[in-house]
């Protein structure tokens, strides 16, 4: 049994008034897949941050390797939603992987040879070798997205965390995003957690799911978390858990609006 | 001979001899390199209106100080960093407090400068004044202010460049750097008063209505065609420098174009020399993406696979 790399316990989070996160606990061993899902607002970008320590909670702990994440450190890698990178961001794929080994600290460095091989080795890791002189501006979303992993991976993290990567990405990009990640993963021994309103592409490399509803959490495994009766607690309503040709579509009924969105997403997804 | 000719052409007599002139040099070079690396950083995180609006505060600054007979570089410094503090709290970078900030801020601020402007001016007669506050002039500069310029401007550098990899990752994404344990808000202050002096410097050379110019404009240039951030900042310098060196020497030359006897502001030759160098890269450009109309992206990365192989 391997000792938990991240423990989160009774972690609240209020945000003008609005309790966002409320009791949730849930740990993640290391060097394991975990999936973050659930629909779009349902908290899990603010998880992300309470992980980081990027907002504070109102209560409960969290707890890297058993003790709270010291500042400045690069035990946690963070690939965060949406970056929007300007074309004229001087900033070529391979810069940016080099700001991921030092890009927090003061001062001038002088470029070096290992130090290129590094970066240039972690590039062909992720797959974006063939554009590491083209400017991260000019990239496609996929493209960007190798690129920010790289970037987040080449510190040696022991957990990496992910907000939505596979948004907006074509279902080519999507497999070889999970592919690389789910390799990747497995190689160096880094835990995984990756939010996303659709579980559908990560079934195959799932390791755990934390799903999250209405700010709270139902954990264990996928085919634990994923039944009608835990995720119809979780949301406070009915919901269905319906399985076709091996993709699973969550469904509510009528009235709920939010969570009927997700899964006419999943249908069209299916369709 | 013809070399000797067209020299003498170019260089009209007394050129080098001239005091100012080396003065104008040796201010100009360096504060075109401190803005021209400024600016790019400036340009990447998206605060060239931080910069404009400094600009205007710093006239303000500068016809105060004029007013109460000090140089204006101390006006222009004063106000400008007070103005970057301020700033900073009502936080300008947001879109809406940007509108504030220009509809209220700004207006007064240049309301103030031309009250203490047409005050200085009635006061000691010298209508030269309103002239090179606003629109600066590099061969005014007084001798004893050039070792304050220049160790103003190689600090607002080296503050730059000691930030420069947390800026580079602030604008990639401020939450990775915040995650990093990057002091996100300070570096933000420290990089704001690195542009307040680098806008004042640019004032005492060209205005500090045309400060912007200089700022932005090599830096913008230099981000159309320097893909790194090494290489940008080094074209950028170039471009600015250039700038200021060709325009000192046109407007030294000047002074025998019409009307005969009285010379052309630096200012202007430095602008439009900045200004045109922006276009020949944004028309290049242009010519390029009609050529291959699709695929300016494809092509370029077509053209970086074949060179780490």
């Amino acid at each position: 049994m391997t000792a938990d790399l991240l423990r989160l316990d009774g972690v609240g989070v209020r945000l003008g008034g609005r309790q966002i996160l409320r009791d949730v606990s849930f740990t993640i061993p290391s060097g394991q897949f975990t999936g973050l899902i659930g629909p779009n607002g349902a908290g899990k970008t603010t998880l992300l941050r309470v992980i980081l320590g990027l907002q504070p909670v109102t209560s409960g702990s969290v707890l890297l390797d058993g003790a709270p994440r010291p500042a400045r450190d690069s035990s946690i890698g963070y690939v965060p939603q949406k970056l929007v990178i300007e074309p004229d961001m001087p900033l070529r794929v391979r810069d940016v992987v080099s700001l991921g080994i030092d890009g927090n600290k003061f001062g001038i460095r002088l470029p070096s040879r290992a130090r290129r091989e590094l970066v240039s080795d972690m590039l062909t890791a992720v797959g974006a070798h063939r554009y590491a002189s083209a400017r991260v501006g000019e990239l496609s979303g996929g493209e960007q997205q190798r690129v920010m992993i790289a970037h987040a991976l080449i510190s040696k993290p022991r957990l990496l965390l992910l907000d939505e990567p596979l948004a907006n990405l074509d279902i080519s990009s999507e497999q070889g995003i999970v592919s690389v990640l789910a390799r990747l993963a497995r190689a160096e021994g880094v835990a995984v957690l990756l939010s996303a309103h659709d579980m559908n592409p990560l079934m195959p490399v799932m390791d755990h799911i934390v799903y999250v509803a209405g700010g709270r959490v139902a954990v264990g495994r996928t085919d634990e978390v994923v039944q009608p009766e835990v995720l119809s607690r979780l949301y406070g309503q009915h919901v269905d858990v319906i399985r076709v040709h091996g993709r699973i579509l969550v469904v509510a009924s009528a009235e709920g609006a939010g969570d009927a969105e997700a899964g006419a997403r999943d249908a069209s997804v299916v369709g | 001979m013809i070399v000797g000719h067209l020299l003498r052409y170019v260089f009209e007599p007394g050129f080098f001899g001239s005091g100012p002139v080396h003065v104008a040099f040796a201010v100009g070079t360096v504060i075109a390199i401190t803005s021209a690396v400024v600016g790019v950083f400036t340009v990447t995180r998206g605060q060239s209106f931080a910069g404009h609006a400094l600009g205007d505060i710093a006239t303000t600054g500068g016809s105060g100080a004029f007013l109460i007979g000090i140089n204006q570089f101390w006006g222009y410094l004063a106000f400008g960093m007070g103005a970057a503090a301020f700033m900073e709290m009502i936080g300008v970078q947001r879109r809406r407090g940007r509108d504030v900030a220009t509809g209220v801020v700004l207006g007064a601020a240049l309301g103030l400068a031309a009250l203490f402007l047409y005050l200085g001016t009635q006061q000691s007669s010298t209508t030269g004044a309103s002239f090179t506050i606003l629109f600066g002039s590099l061969f005014a500069i007084t001798p004893s202010t050039v070792p304050a310029l220049i160790t103003s401007a190689l600090l607002a550098l080296a503050t730059v460049v000691v930030l420069a990899r947390v800026l580079l990752l602030s604008s990639l994404s401020p939450d990775i750097a915040a995650a990093r344990g990057v002091p996100v808000r300070a570096v933000g202050v420290a990089f704001l008063m690195a542009l307040a002096v680098s806008v004042a410097l640019s004032a005492m050379i060209i205005g500090a209505v045309l400060s912007t110019a200089l700022l932005i404009g090599p830096a913008a240039t230099a981000l159309r065609v320097a893909k790194g951030p090494v290489r940008a900042a080094a074209t950028a310098a170039g471009i600015g420098v250039a700038a200021v060196w060709l325009g000192i020497v046109l407007a030294y030359d000047s002074f025998y174009w019409p009307p005969a006897g009285r010379g052309w502001p630096v200012s202007f030759f430095v602008v439009t020399l900045v200004v045109g160098g922006y276009l020949v890269t944004y028309l290049r450009r242009g010519e390029r993406r009609q050529a291959a109309p699709e695929s300016a992206d494809a092509g370029a990365d077509t053209e970086q696979a074949c060179s780490p192989a």
